[in-house]
């Protein structure tokens, strides 16, 4: 009985790395973008088009940058402009481009302790919810979106600690699921919330502000740095994302009828 | 997608195939490996063998993450195996497993070996055989009181998910397996999807289970 | 031929978890006379045969055969017999091949002990699924296979029926004849009288008396010997 698993084992060993000899690529990105479905959507017409396999290893940036700084993947695909930038200047990466935004809401519990709903000004809504203490969810996990949360508590001019503030160190989907268990507030993409199914008594509160803008970069794993980089098909993936077609077929992506995410890269 | 629709996609039978396929691989390469080891230890007789065998059976604890991290390590372009490339691939799942999984085995045949061993040491000296090669002939003898110890390690590897989320990376369509599906539908919220995901798994290791009793039995019935 | 008898015990001693289980005893087995170690429980007859045929180290003194390795030329029968799960052929042939037989000449050997013992009809059977006394023969006929020149046989028939004791007895009987050296413990007074041509009694742990088998009940010499005969048969 051994013999004839370990034969079933081989052959499908066998069967997945002889597939395995296209054209692939692995991509480190984010959780947020996987889970709001956009690869599911794009990756097939990315191998139609480029005959590129795309293999999407998902987790938070900080995490994504760290594993194209040690060479596991091919390309890096995440949401934190800033430290994207400094990695380039430090000969980490190549080829950057701009490639879409979405934004971050606020979600918080119907019951609106912090009465903040339906405000425009996030940092605003912000220094409310310290006051009132109310309960509030953060990622915790050195992701883009922590990133931009912190980012924004600095611009309240206040140093989030204390009872209320619970650090989850989880992804956005497992923060959301705490979010919704504890109804506390927390900072979202519009994406992962859209597709979010475990909402409670959570709904958005806070929207459309500005500084709640959310960009994506997509960059090269640096050759000189890494010599097994495959940097002609990583780049190919790179130029199709800036491209028409690229562009498009980002634009397409909608959950429910509402798009997520809006491509700007630059000409 | 909802619940019920999800069974009826071809993906979700891949991703059963998937984790079928590195849990049973695992499950044989570390057998192959932990079934003689096991039996070497129940009979050898050598200074410190009292601590290796704690250190064996504490092994059988090691967490799965833990694990999952040591491997990445070794198989990051920036460990001492990155030229292999086989991160993020089913290979580096089976790895992981196969590690998991090998002290679980070991130490189970170990103490099997070693009860069995008072009952046929003294025939077998007898005999004149003696040492490796009277613990593979015990081995074999009892060898369907081991299935429960490889199925223990089967038990182990099926339900994991952090070593094979850390070197498989969860890639859709190449490295994702049941656990892992199932963590990453529960932090999409999806929890009645994530439960059928997770029934599914239970009852295929339910259907091992039962079958593997069965032909115990049989075998028992058979040669006494 | 090059024997391995005479078998020569010089001064051995055997103690363990602090008890002495054998005093220091020295005695000679020569070939021919079927012997028997008998006692009560508790004398020490299963220790000094394991001392003989190997399985424990005296703890003073040496044990002796005359010609060195006789691994393959002596055999050991026990009380329980422990068959491997497998069939009753598969059991003898994996003696002969722990021993190092030809493999050209093992399925022979194997078939031919088994038909010497009655059990050519079950060759194929799990030996396991086979009653105590046909799996007793099957230890026989497995020492057998060997042809060796002596074989030792601990208590075999104490866990068995009258009849399957009495198939054994026949067995052994008929080996004897055939000229292996048989060296039995028993604490049976008439299987002794039955199959052997000497006695060795022992008392707690002491060789108490060596005579041949018609005198040692006759005319036992030491008073131990004589108690031990008295208490266990009225009949006799």
């Amino acid at each position: 009985m051994d013999l004839r698993r370990f034969l079933l084992a081989a052959a499908l060993a066998a069967a997945t790395s002889t597939w395995a000899q296209d054209r692939f690529i692995v991509v480190s990105s984010t959780t947020s973008t996987e889970n709001s479905g956009l690869f599911r959507h794009i990756l097939p017409i990315v191998k139609q088009q480029t005959g590129v396999d795309v293999r999407v290893v998902a987790q938070g940036t900080g995490q994504a940058l760290d594993m194209g700084k040690r060479g596991d993947c091919d390309v890096v695909f995440v949401h934190n402009k800033a430290a994207e930038l400094k990695m380039v200047e430090a000969g980490w990466f190549v080829n950057r481009h701009d490639v879409m935004y979405n934004d971050f809401v606020i979600v918080g519990p119907k019951s609106d302790p912090a009465k903040v709903a339906g405000s425009k000004d996030v940092v605003a809504a912000f220094r409310k919810i310290r006051g009132a203490q109310a309960p509030f969810a953060s990622r915790g996990d050195k992701s883009g979106t922590h990133a931009a949360e912190l980012r924004l508590w600095k611009m309240a001019g206040i140093e989030p600690k204390g009872g209320w503030y619970r650090e989850v160190g989880s992804g956005m989907g497992a923060t959301l699921n705490t979010a919704s268990g504890m109804n506390a507030y927390a900072l979202a993409d519009r994406g992962t919330w859209l597709s979010f199914k475990n909402r409670g008594e959570l709904a958005i509160a806070v929207q459309g502000d500005q500084r709640l803008f959310n960009q994506y970069g997509v960059m090269l794993v640096n050759p000189a740095k890494h010599a097994h980089v495959k940097k002609d098909a990583g780049q190919a993936f790179i130029d199709w994302l800036v491209s028409p077609e690229g562009q498009a077929a980002i634009a397409a992506h909608k959950i429910g009828g509402e798009q997520l995410f809006f491509p700007n890269a630059s000409r | 997608m909802g619940a019920e629709g999800v069974f009826a996609d071809p993906r979700l039978w891949s991703i059963v195939g998937l984790s079928l396929a590195v849990s049973l691989s695992a499950v044989v390469l570390a057998s192959l490996a932990g079934l003689p080891l096991g039996a070497a230890l129940a009979v050898g007789r050598f200074p410190g063998r009292e601590a290796v065998i704690v250190l064996l059976n504490a092994l059988m604890g090691l967490p799965p993450v833990v694990v999952g991290l040591a491997i990445y390590l070794l198989l990051s372009r920036a460990g001492p195996l990155g030229e292999l490339g086989l991160l993020f691939t089913p290979q580096a799942m089976v790895i992981a497993q196969t590690v998991l999984v090998l002290p679980i085995i070991a130490a189970l045949a170990r103490q099997a070996v070693e009860d069995a061993w008072r009952e046929y040491e003294e025939q077998l000296r007898s005999l004149g055989v003696d040492g490796l090669r009277g613990a593979l002939t015990v081995l074999w003898d009892i060898r369907f009181s081991l299935l429960t110890a490889v199925l223990a390690g089967l038990g182990r590897a099926s339900a994991e998910v952090g070593a094979v989320m850390i070197v498989g990376g969860n890639i859709d369509g190449v490295t994702r397996v049941m656990t892992t599906t199932i963590a990453l539908e529960t932090s999409k919220g999806d929890l009645p999807l994530a439960l059928g995901l997770g029934a599914v798994l239970i009852c295929i290791v339910l259907a091992l289970n039962a079958g593997a009793h069965l032909v115990k039995l049989a075998a028992e019935r058979r040669y006494g | 031929m090059n024997g391995i008898l005479p078998l020569r015990l010089e001064g051995v001693s055997y103690a363990a978890g602090g008890r002495t289980l054998i005093e220091r005893t020295s005695l000679t087995l020569e070939a021919g006379a079927s012997t028997i170690v008998l006692g009560a429980n508790g004398a020490g007859k299963s220790v000094l045969m394991r001392l003989m045929h190997g399985l424990l180290a005296p703890s003073s003194g040496r044990v002796a055969w005359q010609t060195e390795g006789p691994r393959r030329r002596q055999a050991m029968v026990f009380q329980r017999p422990v068959m491997l799960r497998r069939s009753a052929l598969a059991n003898v042939l994996y003696a002969l091949d722990a021993a190092g037989v030809p493999a050209a000449q093992q399925l022979r050997l194997a078939r031919e002990a088994l038909e010497e013992v009655g059990l050519a009809h079950v060759a194929g059977r799990p030996a396991r699924v086979l009653s105590g006394g046909e799996q007793q023969r099957l230890a026989l006929a497995r020492a057998w296979a060997l042809h060796p020149e002596v074989l030792f046989l601990d208590e075999p028939t104490a866990s068995l029926d009258p009849g399957a004791t009495r198939e054994i007895e026949a067995v052994i009987k008929a080996f004897d004849v055939s000229g292996t050296k048989i060296v039995m413990s028993t604490h049976s007074l008439g299987q002794a009288r039955r199959l052997g041509d000497e006695i060795l009694f022992l008392h707690q742990g002491r060789l108490a008396e060596r005579a041949p088998v018609e005198d040692f009940f006759k005319r036992p010499a030491s008073a131990e010997a004589a108690a031990f005969i008295k208490g266990e048969l009225p009949w006799i």
